[in-house]
């Protein structure tokens, strides 16, 4: 068994995912309350209620297709119903899940109503949760192994030690193979020509400064101030950052000293260049961020927070640190790994990092995060404009 | 010896305080993290933990160096060991 090495369940298409999750898709805000009907019937799968899926059209309607058949076709998810209201945007959602392999069947509720929707659609979540159910973990090794991060909540403390931290577990597990990523446009600003500088190549980096560009355009467009409490937010604000430049760079500690980001993602979009790191255009709303990288295929999450942001995410478990040791102290239950020894000199950089490895490889293997134990499933989908 | 607050670089015009219960008048140790050195200051304000403090003089209009880079100007003159903060620093952004 090498060092890195985990357990987990290998899916049909060869994906390696940490979680056993039987999910009940809702294709619109219609059919939340059949999919929680369904979850309620069914001991041991999850609903994903969520806002959107009426009227939405052009890209804003392809990410949502792209989130929806991502969520399900994550290898954290063994199966999936999916409850639409109608058969045909429900289909489109089966038919992107199953390339993966794995089970999936659609309900639509128009013609039948919830109640007989919701006895057919418990039918086949009991049927997949007891199949999901007799999967065994294997051994699998850790270049099969997708790993997103992002920050919240973020103060001081978050860009001298708990970004860095994971920025340290990046450095050591790229040259590995790992599949990293991380986003966050809009937090960016100030930091982009150093992000720009550590893409592999000239395209790629101008291709995020692209990105980054259109980004501050959306924010240009519908400002009514200058950002002052959203960005940097109020609890930024109390924990010692001041502007959004300052903020960026303790953002950015999270890609480490020298791992260099090979492609840039669409939002939700899966890697598709191989091991490495990926830049994906992301809000900077925690959930919202973490929702895309699940979407992508990211099945742990390394979660540095200053003041103490809360989040989970129902399919991909998220690992939180910090190194503020008032958050530490205030906020033990939702703090899955403390680095703020570092803030003490009692502990390097390369210790945390090698901790944060540890703590993840347990979570891979099945221990559960705070955010998990507390219940915390935040699946928040991105909206890029109003709908038709 | 108690750390009370951290440069991360060199150049840097302002450090973080990483102790709580900072009150004026106290004789600080700041480590630089991308040199290794220990330095020492006083503060002037009780600058809250996660809170910057200034290194030196800093002149109204400035720019403010942190992670050695440009992180925003003061729009104030602010002290050597005078707490940086929305009062005294903005963004030259959006």
């Amino acid at each position: 068994m090498g060092r890195y090495d985990f357990w987990a369940y290998r899916r049909a298409n060869g994906r390696v995912g940490i979680r056993n999750h039987v999910v009940i898709l809702p294709l619109d805000d219609l059919s939340n309350a059949a999919a929680e009907a369904v979850a309620n019937n069914i001991k041991g799968t999850l609903a994903l209620p969520h806002a959107y899926g009426r009227l939405q059209f052009g890209e804003d309607l392809e990410l949502h297709f792209r989130t929806l058949i991502g969520t399900g076709s994550n290898p954290n998810v063994a199966a999936c119903v999916i409850i639409g209201i109608e058969p045909g945007w429900t289909g489109r959602v089966v038919d992107g899940i199953a390339k993966t392999g794995k089970p999936v069947v659609g309900i639509a509720i128009e013609g039948q109503g919830d109640i007989s929707a919701i006895a057919a659609a418990s039918r086949k979540a009991k049927e997949f949760v007891q199949w999901a159910s007799e999967k065994q973990r294997e051994l699998c090794s850790i270049e099969e192994l997708f790993i997103s991060a992002k920050c919240g909540e973020s103060d001081t403390t978050s860009g001298l030690a708990s970004c860095p931290t994971v920025g340290n577990l990046i450095d050591k597990l790229d040259p590995l193979k790992a599949t990293t990523c991380f986003g966050e446009t809009s937090e960016l600003t100030g930091a982009e020509l150093v992000c720009a500088s550590r893409a592999a190549t000239k395209e790629v980096g101008e291709r995020f400064l692209q990105v980054f560009r259109a980004y501050q355009e959306v924010i240009e467009r519908h400002k009514t101030s200058d950002l002052s409490e959203s960005q940097p937010t109020k609890g930024n604000i109390a924990g010692g950052l001041t502007t959004i430049e300052e903020k960026a760079f303790g953002n950015l500690q999270k890609i480490g000293r020298k791992t260099k980001f090979i492609d840039v993602l669409k939002p939700a979009e899966a890697p598709a260049k191989g091991p490495g790191l990926y830049y994906m255009d992301t809000s900077s709303a925690a959930a919202e961020c973490v929702t895309l990288q699940a979407a992508a295929g990211f099945v742990v999450h390394l979660f540095p927070t200053g003041q103490g942001n809360v989040i989970g995410n129902p399919i991909e478990p998220v690992i939180k640190l910090t190194a503020n040791p008032k958050t530490a102290r205030t906020m033990s239950e939702h703090i899955d790994l403390d680095v703020s020894g570092i803030l003490r000199r009692e502990m390097t950089l390369d210790e945390a990092g090698d901790k944060l490895i540890e703590i993840m490889l347990r979570t891979c293997n099945g221990r559960l995060t705070c955010a998990e134990a507390l219940g915390h499933r935040e699946f928040v989908m991105t909206k890029l404009y109003q709908s038709a | 010896m108690a750390t009370h607050f951290i440069v991360h670089d060199k150049a840097d015009t302002v450090g973080v305080v990483v102790v709580e219960d900072l009150k004026p008048g106290e004789e600080l140790t700041g480590w630089i993290m991308e040199t290794d050195e220990t330095i020492t200051l006083r503060s002037q304000d009780a600058v809250p933990l996660g809170h910057k403090i200034a290194l030196g003089e800093i002149k109204s209009g400035e720019t403010i160096l942190k992670y050695g880079h440009d992180v925003g100007r003061a729009v104030a003159d602010i002290g050597e060991g005078r707490h940086v903060h929305v009062h005294n620093m903005k963004t030259k952004r959006w």
